[in-house]
């Protein structure tokens, strides 16, 4: 790949590399949350706590 | 306005984007995976710059979706001060890590193709300097709206300074004409139309659409997780209040 690539190979490789690792982790932090935000509403939700009603006794 | 209220209903928006996820993150990978294919084995190697050409596919939309995520905060930011919709709020707390990641892609892939073809991996010419400020602009609005506690009062302030960094937007735009800088002229979004060669400018449209596609996936999910995050606080609170007044009847 490096000879493919000429001399500046590396400067290539590199900045492919940083852009997949900050988007990868961009990304990968984004579902995260948004599954634990997710468990965190079914675990209230399934306690029965709501706006109006209150928890179930 | 109330069909546009409507539509930015959080219920009607959570509804609307996990039809919409699917599609979206779809096509991204459907056109990063055609764009890519076509710049590292189609598009050909440029005249002078030879292969880290490369470099072009990735550092340009990153540096477009920078622009265009905080021109897309300036929008929610008016309709967080005039309109005080919350979901506008929303859309501006989940936009600022992309377009911050978006700088920071844009500001190291530049210092990758800098070292090479300028002998240096960074100079403070005009367009350099202002990119680095919207990374920095995109850090202290996340930072500051970690430091206050209150949403809707971060949501404001954040508003507020969104508004006052919008004036760095036309200046990285224009810092190549107005300045004399290292960076080259626009080549893409100009006038007199592109003055990259077809073989060169496909490749880069696809890419630049894929990684919007992308961006606008990830900003839908951050929104969803912002929205729960929201929903989430909020029965939290009433849940307090609740055992609150148990205890207090308890007691009594």
């Amino acid at each position: 790949m490096t000879d493919l690539l000429g001399p500046h190979a590396g400067f290539i490789l590199a900045a492919y590399l940083a852009a997949a690792v900050i988007l990868g982790g961009l990304a990968t932090a984004i579902l995260l949350d948004r599954r634990a935000q997710r468990r965190a509403l079914a675990a209230l939700e399934e306690r029965g706590v709501g706006r109006r009603g209150g928890s179930a006794p | 306005m109330a069909s546009l209220t409507e539509l930015a209903n959080p219920a009607r928006f959570m509804r609307l984007s996990n039809v919409l996820l699917p599609w979206l993150s779809g096509a991204a990978a459907v056109l990063l995976a055609v764009g890519f294919y076509l710049v590292w084995f189609v598009a050909p190697s440029d005249y002078q710059q030879g292969e880290t050409i490369k470099i072009m596919y990735i550092h340009v939309p990153a540096a477009w979706l920078a622009l265009m995520f905080y021109s897309m905060m300036t929008l929610s930011a008016l309709g967080v001060l005039v309109w005080r919709h919350p979901l506008a709020d929303v859309a501006q707390q989940a936009a600022a890590p992309i377009g911050a990641c978006f700088a920071l892609i844009c500001l190291l892939t530049g210092s990758f193709w800098g070292k090479p073809m300028w002998g240096t991996y960074w100079v403070w010419d005009a367009r350099l300097t202002s990119m680095l400020v919207l990374f920095l602009i995109y850090l202290g609005l996340i930072a500051l709206r970690r430091a206050i506690d209150e949403p809707s009062r971060a949501g404001r302030a954040v508003a507020i300074l969104t508004l006052v960094g919008c004036v760095n937007i036309p200046i990285i735009k224009f810092s190549v004409d107005w300045w004399s800088t290292l960076h080259q002229p626009a080549s893409v979004l100009r006038l007199g139309g592109p003055t990259i060669h077809p073989s060169m400018l496909w490749p880069l449209v696809i890419t630049a659409v894929g990684f919007t596609l992308l961006a606008l996936a990830l900003h839908c999910a951050a929104m969803q997780a912002e929205i729960l995050r929201r929903r989430v606080r909020t029965l939290t609170i009433f849940e307090a209040e609740r055992l609150d007044r148990l205890s207090l009847q308890a007691a009594q």
